[in-house]
């Protein structure tokens, strides 16, 4: 898991983040101003600040924000002038969008604020849908509007050119002001703000909602925040049927806020088209008598706080019903509630206004189980030291009125001439001597309120630091009347300070200033945990004591330690000492055959193809070279006699665990099934049956080869389409000519973990993408998953997760009466299908890939189908089977939509996340480089299409520092790197792009050997780039080689593999086989012919 | 093109492994006074330092009483230097305990008569060293985690255990070994770390109290700071003793939870000899 933050604000207005992995809150030393609330989402973090002005931190990444602008240049041919930019007076402007409706010539582009800055100056886009144009980068046309050509034709009357330039967001790790023209129609300034949203749509753009509720307890909607325009554009007011004090804005649809009556209003209609909702809907107060005065959500939870401290939870609460259905009370009186990721809840007590995190909260007991503080100092523990005592409890007092103060003013800030009367009527003990319109009672060296002070009055300055004391002594019932009767005139300015809370005078005392920070809020929304995470926060003797021992761990890491040398040392020494000589003695105990047997079931060998029971067992022996070794057993029954088949474990090349849902099955495959497609197919009673003999299988399967610990640096790596990994230690016979061993010989074994992509140089340096993009780098462990105990590593093993999405499709046809309808013709797909229509997968009966993996979203429309879709996800088509379009023509008969359910995946394996860019595509540097420091070449494509470049990857330390992001013109897809280091990239609209000798300033580039195979995949068809040479790399043409392949890797002596589909074995056709080209010479680079090794059978 | 050579790092569980298959080379002698019908050759083999003498010594038997007359044979016991031989401690304590840094193989003299009953158990069959080791194991969990773990486990657990060691299958032994050294990692090790120390020059058969591998404040305790509590001499006076574990010494620093993860026998116990270092 990589850190993220916990943000949360202390009584002074002091903003604090605690990361997932760190012991102390660091305070936010760009902060120069006071915060009194912040609403954290991953990637940043929205506050108001005590100037009453909206700030908002974006985190640093290595890929800036990178906003392209593009405006066309028009010209039109004349005889006289030629191309000229003298249009006729019909035509579009001569600078234009694409559109030429809108006039943008190149100055009116302005940055849209200041945190913004311009990367270059305008150019020239020479690219033109993937090729490139001539000097100019002109396309032409016969007339506006009308398709372009890069050529120049006979009839071509009109061109234009793209002029394109980027803006660069620069306000990173820092607190940006956001720009206050946009607030300038705001009548107030906001009281509270609450950012989520993200999971409202799936779009790649990573919009954001912001919500915001302003002093007179209007609520305000940032509109147009995504991931290039972190701001946002403008703010919407959205009426509601009262004054809103408080609101919480979920990552998903949910929104609820608090009315100063103490009611809740929850929206409804929130969706992807409509990210605002469309209605509220008012659900009372959990208690009667007392009023809500704060609520917080989270995707299928809501939390409030009544104005007693009591906390609550919302039962029932999810997309479908966002009211819920009832509440139930909690233990815990809290002033303030944040529900974060994972719907996972922190909370700040009444009673000491610590932090208090809620352990146990899973998908299945989203209310958790107990209240647990978070002890840790802060990193300036010290400098708080000098807050007096006295500006504490003033601290106190001014936080004390609060809650009564906001359920009065609706009433207040309505009628401005009564508020005036009830502080004439205040009672003169409070406040003997203040002026006519005090706005904070007995204030205060605090600097967070002498700034607020100054602010707006800059002239209450003169209070004593002395608290009243009458103060100290009334007890807070009545204390909160006193107040409530006696600032009533300052009510409405003074809410707009307050966290919605209380703070307990009379416990104040006995707590010294620095015990315990004080806090006022808190923000979950960017702090990834769940309910396994391991975190350092709670250990209270104890922060500083453990963060010494981590710190301690980390400079002495155990597998250095001088006590395990020692060890390592002396049992190797002690085994010569004591058994080298002594080697001819007899064995005390013989090695016996050791037999495991269970009962399974055995997919049987001939026709009709069916499950079988049988009996299976596992001998092992001791081989002739003390080499274990062993024999599997099948025992069947065929026509009531008995028989068995059998297989030699050292001739076994694969283990393939295939789950699914109805069976817990695995393949064994040998070099001569590999070649007939039909491997031994088993199926054990239960899922940990089938680990444990995977387990036993593929340990003696390493034993036989003696195989043990992790893969070499040199090792093969594969993924299976289902994500599992596979390692195969290569053999110099591999590429041994010219009799190379056959590669359905290759021994694969098994490694933990999930994977979408692999990738690994001759140094050991792995990395692999998850299906959800994170990248992930080999730890140099190995085991995890299912490989417990001694198959595995003890040392790095992480946790792993992955997250994918299953989808259905739900498929109509029109009918003349009732139009679009889920009755088709009965030679019709069904109603919900796979993509091919030919299985019935409806949104009940459709389950994740294995049982591995858990949903964990809800049925959802998937708009992101290539070809588009309508308003509601609907894409049409003549008839089915067909090509679907995204709008509705008068020749469409059916229609279909995709539904999306994400599932996730929680395993273990030798894998560290590489945080925090997701990445499509990687590669790394074939050759090997001798010398362990120097740094091996890796470059990534980000899933947002940005090329990276990896800086610091070295055999120590693969997973590299840090992303050097490489600026280009549009998005990639795929990118490779050869020898001498070119690295060569796809772009999303097709075209290959080349980059030469990204390193020359190395010179031991020059040393190595030359490659000179390129090769690249488009749908399918397996390319070879002819006459690539040293003196000219980009080489001359592309010539085809293969279909059917799906990924291609080249190693570093020019050895090709390739993943093929549609590969015909003996008995079966198989997808996905590993195939080793033959015959690849430096005469002769193409090589031959394909060698197929292993293949996953239906996939 | 040279590839270049995997930088090794052991894995703790390469010290499993090497505890496991440790082997002690051994001359089993006959006593000279036993009455033989011929000349009693001696017999040469190589014993698991974690089994017990009594299981791996049928071939011992075997040899030897083809020259032992068949009246003159009782139960068949073993002495080191004038020291009976206790089965129902692991092989390699008793090397350690009585025969390291003597030269090699062990000399082991058998005999057939005048069995010690003072100083030895009857060891009739292989079911009464089962019964040992098994109770072992279970005292063991009692102390790690209150019995949770060994209880749990079913009738052919037990067994597995039990022929893993008696057939010296690693594997076997260990697929289900590893439960019983699992512990929540919050707590940091176990409740308490099963142990017994042995003096060569103690009137106590061994010592063996209650031991936390981590102290109240949080620290991670280690070997010294259980010998400073047990016996302090082998501490404060380290020329004299040596404390030797699977015929190594360990440094003190050890953190006493790793070792019993890594260093115990078979039958859980981590098993320390102290033994004076020799006088060179």
């Amino acid at each position: 898991m990589p850190s993220s933050l916990l943000w949360a604000v202390d009584v002074y207005g002091r903003v604090y983040s605690l990361s997932t992995t760190g012991q102390q809150w660091e305070q936010c030393r760009h902060a120069h101003l006071e915060f009194k609330r912040v609403s954290a989402v991953q990637q940043c973090c929205w506050g108001i600040a005590c100037d009453h002005h909206i700030y908002l931190n974006v985190h640093a990444s290595d890929v800036r924000i990178r906003y392209q602008e593009e405006t066309y240049e028009n010209q039109r041919w004349n005889p006289v002038d030629g191309f000229s930019d003298r249009l006729l007076p019909s035509d579009r402007w001569q600078w234009s969008d694409v559109t030429g409706l809108t006039h943008q010539p190149l100055d009116s582009f302005q940055l849209p604020s200041e945190n913004w800055e311009w990367e270059a100056d305008w150019y020239v886009d020479e690219n033109f849908g993937g090729e490139p144009t001539e000097k100019g980068g002109w396309t032409y046309a016969i007339d506006f509007p009308a398709t372009y050509t890069k050529d120049k034709k006979w009839n071509s009357c009109v061109r234009r050119r793209r002029w394109i330039r980027y803006r660069r967001y620069k306000s990173q790790d820092t607190w940006a002001k956001i720009p206050s023209e946009q607030t300038g129609s705001l009548p107030d300034p906001f009281n509270d703000i609450s950012c989520g949203g993200w999971e409202i749509t799936e779009e790649p753009r990573g919009r954001l909602s912001l919500w915001a509720v302003s002093l007179q307890g209007k609520v305000w909607f940032r509109d147009g925040i995504h991931y290039l325009n972190p701001e946002g554009s403008v703010w919407e007011e959205v009426s509601t049927p009262g004054e809103v004090v408080q609101i919480s804005c979920g990552p998903a649809d949910l929104v609820w806020a608090v009315l100063w009556e103490g009611q809740l209003l929850v929206r409804e209609g929130i969706s992807r088209d409509y990210p605002k909702g469309s209605s509220w809907v008012v659900v009372e107060s959990p208690s009667p008598e007392v009023g809500a005065i704060h609520v917080a959500v989270g995707v299928n939870v809501v939390w409030a706080v009544t104005k007693d401290h009591r906390v609550w939870f919302r039962r029932g609460v999810n997309s479908h019903n966002p009211c819920g259905s009832g509440w139930i009370g909690m233990v815990g009186e809290m002033v303030m509630i944040n529900v974060g990721l994972n719907d996972q809840v922190w909370g700040i007590s009444c009673e000491d206004r610590a932090v208090y995190f809620r352990q146990g909260v899973t998908v299945s007991e989203l209310s958790g189980k107990s209240w647990k503080a978070v002890s840790v100092p802060r990193d300036n523990e010290r400098s708080h030291s000098s807050a007096s005592a006295s500006s504490l409890q003033s601290a106190g007092c001014y936080f004390g009125g609060e809650v009564h103060l906001q359920s009065q003013a609706s009433v207040l800030s309505d009628v401005d001439s009564e508020a005036e009367k009830a502080t004439e009527g205040a009672p003169p003990t409070l406040e003997p001597d203040e002026a006519p319109k005090p706005r904070i009672p007995k204030v205060t060296s605090d600097s967070f309120i002498s700034e607020l002070v100054s602010d707006r009055e800059g002239q209450i300055g003169r209070q004593s630091g002395v608290p009243d004391p009458q103060w100290s002594n009334v007890d807070l019932e009545e204390a909160q009347t006193h107040l409530t009767v006696g600032t009533v005139a300052d009510s409405a300015e003074t809410c707009s300070l307050s966290s919605v809370a209380t703070y307990n005078l009379g416990l104040e005392e006995q707590y010294g200033a620095d015990e315990h920070p004080l806090w006022a809020w808190v923000s979950g929304g960017g702090c990834a945990i769940d309910s396994h995470s391991q975190l350092n926060w709670f250990n209270s003797t104890t922060g500083l004591n453990s963060s010494m021992q981590a710190m301690s761990l980390s400079i002495t890491p155990t597998q250095t330690a001088a006590w395990r040398k020692q060890i390592f040392e002396q049992l190797s020494e002690r085994s010569k000492r004591e058994m080298e000589n002594f080697k001819h003695y007899e064995q005390a105990i013989e090695q016996s055959v050791w037999v495991k047997k269970g009962s399974m079931q055995w997919w049987r060998d001939w026709k009709p193809y069916k499950w079988m029971d049988v009996q299976f067992a596992v001998e092992q022996f001791s081989g002739a070279e003390g080499n274990k070794d062993g024999i599997l057993f099948i025992y069947y029954t065929f026509n009531e006699e008995k028989k068995y088949l059998h297989a030699f474990i050292n001739e076994v090349t694969i283990l393939v665990p295939v789950l699914n849902e109805s069976k817990h099955t695995f393949a064994i495959y040998t070099a001569e099934r590999t070649k007939q497609r039909w491997p031994i197919r088993l199926a054990a009673a239960t899922e940990l049956e089938m680990h444990d003999w995977l387990a036993l299988l593929s340990v003696s399967c390493c034993d036989s080869r003696g195989i043990h610990g992790p893969p070499s640096k040199q090792a093969i790596w594969s993924v299976t389409c289902k994500g599992d990994i596979f390692v195969s230690e290569p053999t110099p016979s591999l590429e041994a000519s010219p009799y190379p061993m056959p590669c359905d010989q290759m021994f694969w074994r098994q490694v933990g973990g999930h994977l979408h992509i692999v990738e690994c140089n001759s140094l050991g340096v792995v990395w692999g993408i998850g299906y959800d993009h994170t990248a992930w780098v080999y730890t140099g462990g190995y085991g995890g998953s299912f490989f417990q105990g001694l198959s595995s590593s003890t040392d790095n093993i992480y946790t792993q997760t992955d997250v994918k999405s299953v989808y259905i499709y739900e498929n109509q046809r029109w009918n003349p009466v009732t139009g679009y309808t889920n009755r088709g013709l009965p030679t019709d797909r069904y109603m919900w299908s796979d993509a091919s229509g030919l299985k019935e997968c409806t949104k009940a009966n459709t389950k994740p890939p294995s049982p591995h993996w858990t949903w964990v979203s809800d049925w959802a429309i998937d708009y992101s189908v290539s070809g588009g879709t309508d308003r509601e996800g609907w894409q049409y088509a003549a008839d089915f089977p067909a090509s679907y379009h995204g709008h509705k023509t008068l020749k469409d008969f059916v229609r279909r939509r995709r539904w999306a359910r994400k599932c996730k995946l929680t395993t273990t394996g030798p894998w560290q996340e590489v945080p925090p860019i997701p990445l499509s595509d990687v590669t790394i540097l074939p050759c090997g480089l001798k010398n362990a420091v120097e740094q091996v070449l890796l470059w990534a494509i980000s899933n947002k299409g940005d090329v990276l470049c990896r800086l610091g990857v070295t055999s120590l330390t693969p997973a590299g520092t840090s992303w050097l992001h490489v600026g280009t013109d549009q998005p990639f897809k795929s990118i490779s790197i050869g020898g001498v280091y070119q690295v060569w990239a796809i772009a999303r609209d097709g075209s290959a792009f080349y980059r030469g000798s990204v390193s020359a300033q190395n010179p031991a580039a020059l040393s190595f050997p030359l490659n000179n195979v390129v090769v690249c995949i488009c749908a399918g068809n397996l390319w070879y780039r002819q006459g690539v040479t040293p003196s000219y790399p980009q080489g001359s043409m592309w010539e085809h080689i293969s279909n059917n392949v799906r990924k291609v890797s080249v190693g570093p002596l020019d050895q090709v593999w390739i993943i093929a589909d549609k590969v015909q074995g003996s008995h079966s056709l198989s997808c996905g086989t590993v195939c080793h080209r033959l015959g690849v010479q430096p005469m002769e680079p193409k090589g031959q012919s394909w060698d197929y090794g292993i293949g996953v059978m239906r996939c | 093109m040279t590839l270049p050579t995997p930088i090794i790092m052991a894995d703790d569980k390469d010290v499993l492994r090497d505890v496991w298959f440790g082997r002690i080379p051994t001359c089993f002698m006959l006593y000279p006074d036993e009455v033989t019908e011929r000349e009693a050759e001696p017999f040469y083999l190589l014993l698991p330092r974690v089994s017990y003498l009594t299981l791996v010594t049928d071939k011992v038997k075997k040899h030897f009483l083809k020259v032992v007359k068949a009246e003159d044979v009782e139960e068949m016991w073993f002495e080191y230097e004038g020291t009976p031989l206790k089965w129902h401690y692991p092989i390699g304590v008793l090397f350690d305990l009585h025969a390291s840094n003597t030269a090699l193989p062990w000399s082991v003299t058998v005999h057939f008569k005048d069995f010690p009953e003072r100083d030895l158990l009857h060891c009739p069959s292989s079911s009464v060293i089962e019964a040992h080791f098994m109770s072992s194991i279970k005292e063991a969990d009692a102390l790690k985690h209150k019995g949770q773990v060994i209880n749990d486990m079913q009738k052919k657990d037990h067994k597995q255990l039990w022929m893993g060691l008696q057939n010296d299958k690693f594997d076997q032994f260990w697929a289900m070994n590893r439960k019983l050294m699992e512990y929540p990692t919050e707590e940091g090790g176990f409740r308490y770390i099963p142990f017994r120390i042995y003096q060569t020059l103690s009137d106590r058969p061994f010592i063996q109290k209650l031991f936390r591998p981590v102290s109240p404040e949080g620290h991670v305790l280690t070997l010294g700071d259980l010998l400073k509590e047990m016996v302090p001499a082998a501490i404060y006076e380290p020329k004299k003793y040596q404390v030797v574990i699977h015929g190594i010494e360990p440094l003190l620093e050890t953190p006493i939870q790793w070792l019993s993860e890594h260093l115990s026998h078979p039958d859980n116990f981590l098993h320390i000899c102290i033994v004076p270092a020799p006088n060179d």
